[in-house]
């Protein structure tokens, strides 16, 4: 599903890992771990096609993957039916009701986003990844100012997610306690500290 | 596509959306100016044409800002860009629902207050013929501003500096437009001038603006 060879990425024109090589198969999940600052994010933006690699090349499905990252992408004076609407109807999704379900977010529907707490945005954010559709997650963080429940019902979803031949990636410090699961841990590709990053947007100017 | 329009629309009707905001500094402007330049009924109307350009463009500069910055700031531009629509589209609709909300209400708001500055009566109609042919200019423009000062905190000065050199043929061939066709002179040709100016940002910039969004993302 996901492949991904001799990967390096960047960030702020330094380059962070290097020499990474991914290969996610369908039904599968692979959890990112690392200290703080090791690019995990940086990966998975650069997975998600966000900015370009420093060196390799990902393969993702013909259909792309779907992104979550810090931010929801909630916006705070539209109600949780109306953001995911917008989102459903961006990727073609018929109905939202099965995201509203998976995400406990029924009750919820006509609040406006601004009024929900920081757990319930989350699981609006979360919720977005139901009507995209896409088989492959990129997942930052998800869990994020969720409570032990909500962690549940998530892992719950991913797991079904997997079940049905859709793949996960995610960076997470919380154990999800998935079974099919790996787990990469990036300090052991972590780019030479003095290696330049080659034809970078900054060069120009220099 | 049309999902996003009507979302941008709805959000810019809810509250804080900003909606008639750049109506209502454009008709205060309006009002200022006979009190700066005195009432005398004749220069009014000669500086009509060219403050009521001066007044619709900069009521447009006022929310040009929030077109990308909003977005960014909530994920959402992320969010946009990984998901199965181009980029340069989101660009396009996210200028026309810009438009809709500000260089529309302008434009149809603009008789009433040449009123107020002794508008001459042939230029009603080519005022407002001008301003909807201009407008959209003023809009793709900004948009292209805004995508280069996406990630930037506080970027809405620096967007006003980097907009308004550009918006300069605009205004010039749209007021033009707007004086001669008060002063009953042919306006063919910077009619045609300020259309084309139109139609080529409308056709140009929403892929510089898109490029400008990949680089600022990264």
């Amino acid at each position: 599903m996901l492949t991904a060879r001799d990967l390096a990425v960047q960030r702020g024109g330094l380059p962070v890992l290097a020499g990474l090589s991914i290969t996610l198969p369908p039904g599968q999940a692979l959890v990112l771990t690392g200290p703080n600052g090791i690019g995990k994010t940086t990966l998975l933006r650069t997975v998600a096609g966000l900015q370009p690699p420093l060196h390799g090349s990902v393969t993702l499905p013909p259909e792309g993957a779907a992104y979550a990252g810090h931010a929801d992408g909630a916006k705070a004076t539209l109600t949780v039916a109306e953001n995911l609407g917008f989102w459903a109807r961006i990727y073609g999704t018929a109905t939202i009701e099965p995201a509203l379900e998976a995400m406990d977010l029924r009750a919820l529907r006509d609040r406006p986003a601004q009024s929900l707490s920081a757990g319930q945005r989350r699981r609006l954010g979360l919720a977005r990844l139901f009507v995209t559709g896409r088989r492959l997650w990129l997942l930052d963080e998800p869990t994020v100012s969720l409570d032990a429940a909500s962690v549940a019902r998530f892992a719950a979803a991913i797991r079904a997610h997997l079940a049905e031949g859709g793949a996960a990636l995610l960076a997470s410090h919380v154990d999800l306690g998935l079974d099919r699961i790996a787990t990469l841990d990036l300090a052991r590709f972590r780019a030479a500290p003095s290696a330049p990053a080659p034809g970078g947007f900054d060069e120009a100017f220099a | 596509m049309i999902a996003l329009l009507i979302r941008d629309l709805r959000l810019a009707m809810r509250a804080g959306g900003g909606f008639g905001l750049g109506l209502a500094f454009f008709l205060i402007v309006t009002v200022l100016v006979p009190f700066g330049v005195g009432p005398e009924g004749t220069l009014l109307a000669r500086v009509a044409p060219g403050v009521l350009w001066l007044g619709a463009l900069l009521a447009c500069l006022l929310s040009l800002d929030r077109i990308f910055a909003l977005d960014h700031e909530d994920g959402s531009l992320d969010l946009l860009a990984t998901a199965p629509v181009p980029l340069e589209g989101v660009v396009a609709v996210k200028a026309c629902a810009h438009w809709l909300t500000t260089g529309l209400p302008l434009t149809l708001a603009a008789p009433a207050l040449g009123l107020l500055l002794n508008l001459p009566g042939p230029g009603y109609g080519w005022l407002t013929l001008s301003l909807a042919a201009g407008t959209p200019a003023l809009s793709v423009i900004g948009a292209f501003g805004a995508a280069l000062t996406v990630g930037l905190k506080r970027g809405g000065l620096l967007l006003s500096l980097l907009v308004l050199p550009l918006y300069v043929p605009t205004l010039i061939f749209g007021a033009e437009v707007a004086r001669r066709g008060a002063e009953g002179l042919a306006t063919a040709t910077p009619f045609l001038l300020l259309a084309g100016i139109s139609a080529g940002t409308l056709a140009l910039l929403p892929f510089a603006a898109a490029a400008a969004i990949r680089i600022n993302l990264r």
